[in-house]
């Protein structure tokens, strides 16, 4: 609940300023995190999708989330507060990646 | 961990030695020959499961199973897709004698003694399967998709060694 808060698929979230959230795809595929977005904003929504043959998950090193990815699967977290979060696969631990939240 | 090391490079010898022998493998025989490693951990793993009582092996187990049959319905489709049909050849039954020896020792140990001989071949597999990907199966792969699939397959599984490694000095 920290900086992250896992949520299901939500359709449209208000950004603390007021504009709206806007929604952002990281697509997991040949055993690697692809890029993450430049411009997340806290309110945003992440979706992580599993593109890959693989099981793997999105966890936050942080503890604010952990998203389990069947192949084919999709989940959604919502940036909670500014800060960088470090993310790896408990599956595959060499699968890493870092989030910006900006404010 | 020397003896492991050791075992791990005359069982890279063997795979290498043995594809090389045959000059260059084709692609029909590298299909054959990864598919037939997949498997082959596969059983590994389901003995795992039958005979271990440790959470941390049987999840390793788990995601040995799981991932190995992963790549290798990809695998399945792809050759399909491609036309093309795996070709059984000398290190394919190489691998498959050396794990059937294994399984046999194996099944005669029970608790803490099969999880460490257990994670200790999953170590040395692993390293050998790795290296004979990396120095002659990746290099020799033509069609792209399946290089593709084999590149994926190497950093899938050198994955596995590290986690087996790491498993290695855990399970006592
Ligand atoms: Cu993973």
């Amino acid at each position: 609940m920290r900086v992250l808060v896992l949520a299901l698929a939500i359709a449209l979230q208000l950004a603390p300023g007021g504009s709206a959230a806007a929604e952002y795809t990281i697509v997991v595929s040949a055993m690697k995190f692809g890029p993450v977005p430049a411009g997340l904003r806290a309110g945003d929504t992440v979706v992580w999708r599993n593109d890959d043959m693989f099981r793997h998950t999105a966890t936050a090193r942080d503890g604010s989330f952990d998203v389990d990815l069947p192949p084919g699967t999709s989940a959604s977290v919502v940036a909670g507060e500014p800060g960088s979060i470090e993310f790896f696969c408990k599956f595959h631990p060499g699968m890493t990646g870092t989030l910006m939240v900006g404010p | 961990m020397i003896k492991s090391t050791l075992v791990a490079m005359l069982a890279v010898l063997a795979l290498g030695g043995a594809a090389l022998a045959h000059d260059v493998p084709t692609d029909a025989q590298i299909a054959h020959i990864a598919y037939t490693a997949g498997q082959l951990d596969i059983a590994e793993a389901e003995q795992a499961l039958q005979k271990s009582k440790n959470p941390d092996v049987i999840a390793f187990a788990e995601l040995m199973a799981r991932d190995h049959k992963a790549v290798n319905d990809e695998a399945l489709a792809l050759l399909g897709k491609l036309g093309v049909t795996p070709e059984d050849n000398p290190t394919s039954q190489k691998l498959a004698a050396d794990a059937a020896a294994k399984l046999k020792e194996l099944s005669a140990l029970d608790g803490p003694a099969f999880d460490v001989a257990y994670v200790a071949n999953e170590v040395t597999f692993h390293q050998a399967v790795n290296l004979a990907l990396g120095t002659v199966l990746i290099p020799a792969a033509q069609n792209a998709d399946l290089k593709a699939l084999l590149v994926t397959g190497l950093t899938l599984f050198t994955e596995h060694q590290q986690h087996a490694e790491h498993l290695a000095t855990q399970v006592k």
